[in-house]
């Protein structure tokens, strides 16, 4: 019988675990931290129909729950090694783990927004991540820095993301439409909280995201404006300053909001960059390269050792679910009747 | 803290340093040079060598667009050219513009090996002189900052309201050209400086961070050196003290001639045009160098410091530190000879 490890129980590794064990491969899932699904789990809801993110975690925990599926959390997969028996990983307390394929879907982990000093991120309360207002809004609870209601509250979209300062030039393809999913949450809850988004260009590409924008602006209200912030800082009364230009307008512009939420791109994983190296299948900015973007994109450049899902590049869940199952497939493609890897 | 400019340590030499003193600063602040040069021999017993045949770096002429950058080098080049005849390698300069400009000019050599070799042609053709290039090139402040421990214990008085115990709210403002052209030249880079910061927090004041923090002095070279630009200087000016004013800072200490100079001056200004005082008592708010508060705090006389000098007068918060002062001894020359009193501004109580 066909084993596969896959390296990362997130959306794509065990959408791809799923499909594997269905089909008769005997699947050992790893992953690092206690529980899975660690990403999908911060969100509170998914854009663009609102669906509570606790439900696909449920569905898509259940699915673990078949025969051919072994899952090992609490375990970092440290670096995978090909012998003639077939592929090694050890992990970090020196287990040896023994597979016919390996699917990394090891993922991603949010820009650390300390990195762009001028928005005082960690310096100052009022200054929080899109993560921190996703744990808000799943607690159901909106407070500002000094636990009070906000009035005011700023988005900066492209944090961490097309930043040539920071190394990143690339879209992380999920933020645009968070902060408007977001700022329509913000105002569900706090009709009267005037709430603003800073952005370089909206790009409002998938099914649905279009419509959330219009939605954003006509019913519920939310400005958009056109440019970067330069500079927060904290005022007197604990709120924050943000200085930045209207470049529509052309314009100098000087506010004060109660949060700023700083809409943190995707970079990749600790365990990406990890074995994208030791493996020798590391692309641009730490992502594992695929063999080809159009028709191979599950396929690295070592016969054996499959990729999916955000250790290769941004993607959304829809995305992620979607590259899980390609991969899966990818590698149901390879097994020949005997039901061994077969030569490519 | 952000810890990314936590973690960043800038390299600052120990001993040895060829200092160059600032066109203005013994104008507008005739101790500090002096107590710098004092701090560093007889309290950190430090050699610094502090040459009579220096001269200026450009710098104002040369962000006034009046002279052309193959001059700045090549001027830039003779003082260097001082420090290599001397035998020294760490190069100090006493103003952050000189600051800015030198390190402007040993990127510009790194980056283009050709400027170099050009400069060292103009200058031994124009002298017959030679130089090295600096192994060190660091602010007065860096080094002041590097012994801000050593320093602390040989303080007589601390950045403590002597009536209340309380550390005094200290505003620091970094010049621009400390750290905003080449930030990872500056201690704490150009978001967060920490150069100053280090020593008020080690001398027993706290910081205060204020919203308009980072924003200029007011100076800004063509801001107020085209007179027709002074109003964009005095209302930088204007809205950095409004910013500080709700936190009540006890004073302003800074690194840069300009910001000094501005924001001491300014306030004059602003209290005849407007009625306006930063401070509750009508008395503005102290700006200080920070060799002055360095100084200060190790016992050296306020008068030889030159806090009398100062539009804003510090007498109310030498009174806050505690600090022991004779009032007579205040316009008195080093000859002796007492000077004239200055006369008393109309709205700015002194």
């Amino acid at each position: 019988m066909t084993t596969v490890a896959i390296v990362g129980a997130g959306v794509a590794g065990i959408e791809a675990a799923s499909v594997l064990a269905a089909h008769g491969v005997k699947v050992k899932l790893f992953e690092k931290e206690a529980s899975v699904l660690g990403n999908l789990r911060s969100k509170a809801f998914l854009f663009p129909n609102f669906q509570a993110s606790d439900q696909i975690v449920d569905s898509l925990t259940a699915k673990l729950l078949v025969d051919g599926i072994e899952t090992i959390t609490a375990m970092e997969i440290v670096d995978i090694k090909h012998t003639s028996d077939g592929w090694h990983l050890s992990d970090n307390k020196n287990h040896d783990y023994l597979a016919d394929a390996v699917l990394v879907s090891t993922g991603y982990k949010v820009f650390d927004a300390a990195r762009k000093e001028e928005l005082g991120y960690g310096i100052y309360k009022g200054v929080i991540t899109s993560l921190d207002m996703e744990a808000m809004i799943k607690a159901d609870k909106l407070v500002n820095a000094v636990n009070a209601t906000p009035r005011k509250i700023a988005f900066l979209q492209c944090v961490g993301s097309r930043d040539e300062k920071v190394g990143n030039h690339y879209c992380s393809k999920v933020c645009c439409v968070t902060a408007v999913k977001q700022a329509i949450e913000v105002k569900k809850r706090l009709p009267q909280c005037e709430v603003t988004i800073f952005y370089m260009d909206l790009r409002m590409w998938g099914q649905g995201f279009e419509e959330m924008y219009r939605t954003a602006q006509e019913q519920y209200k939310i400005n958009f404006v056109r440019g970067r912030i330069s500079e927060a800082a904290a005022t007197f009364d604990g709120r924050i300053q943000l200085k930045s230009e209207d470049t529509l307008l052309g314009l100098p512009l000087k506010m004060t909001t109660d949060l700023l939420v700083l809409m943190v791109g995707m970079e990749p994983s600790e365990g990406t960059v990890n074995l994208g190296k030791k493996c020798s299948i590391c692309g641009d900015y730490g992502f594992i390269q695929s063999t080809n973007p159009h028709l191979s994109d599950n396929t690295t450049a070592i016969d054996g050792l499959f990729v999916a899902g955000t250790a290769k590049r941004p993607m959304t869940v829809q995305d992620c679910v979607n590259d899980g199952r390609s991969a899966a497939l990818a590698i149901l493609s390879r097994i020949d009747t005997t039901g061994n890897l077969g030569a490519e | 803290m952000n810890r990314y400019w936590n973690e960043y340590q800038k390299t600052i030499a120990d001993d040895h340093y060829f200092y160059e003193r600032s066109c203005i600063r013994q104008t507008f602040f005739p101790g500090s040079e002096t107590a710098f040069l004092r701090i560093l021999r007889e309290e950190l017993g430090k050699d610094i060598f502090d040459d009579f045949r220096q001269h200026t770096c450009t710098g104002i002429g040369y962000h006034a667009d009046i002279v052309p950058f193959e001059t700045t080098m090549t001027v830039c080049a003779r003082l260097f050219s001082l420090m290599t005849e001397h035998g020294y390698k760490n190069y100090v300069p006493s103003c952050v513009t000189s600051f800015g400009v030198f390190t402007e000019v040993l990127h510009t050599w790194q980056e283009h090996p050709e400027l170099l070799e050009k400069t060292r042609e103009n200058l031994y053709k124009a002298t017959g002189r030679e130089f090295e290039i600096p192994e060190n090139l660091v602010h007065p402040s860096d080094i002041i900052y590097k012994f801000r421990e050593e320093l602390a214990g040989k303080m007589k008085y601390r950045l403590v309201n002597s009536f209340t115990g309380k550390p005094l709210k200290v505003v620091e403002h970094i010049g621009c050209h400390y750290a905003k052209i080449f930030p990872d030249k500056g201690v704490g880079k150009a978001e967060f400086p920490y150069v100053l910061a280090g020593m008020i927090e080690s001398w027993g004041g706290e910081v205060v961070d204020y919203p308009e923090r980072r924003h200029c002095c007011g100076f800004g070279f063509r801001q107020y050196l085209i007179q027709e630009n002074r109003g964009y200087s005095i209302s930088n000016t204007k809205k950095k003290l409004e910013s500080m004013e709700p936190y009540e800072p006890d004073f302003i200490v800074t690194n840069c001639p300009g910001c000094t100079l501005f924001l001491d001056r300014w306030q004059y200004t602003i209290a005849e045009m407007e009625h306006k005082t930063y401070d509750k008592d009508g008395y503005g708010i102290p700006v200080l160098t920070y060799e002055e508060m360095a100084g200060l705090l190790l016992g050296y006389n306020p008068w030889e410091l030159g806090l009398q000098i100062h539009q804003v007068q510090a007498d109310h918060l030498l009174d806050k530190i505690g600090i022991e002062y004779n009032i007579n001894d205040k316009y008195k020359g080093v000859s002796g000879t007492i000077f004239r009193k200055p006369e008393k501004p109309t709205i700015l109580q002194v």
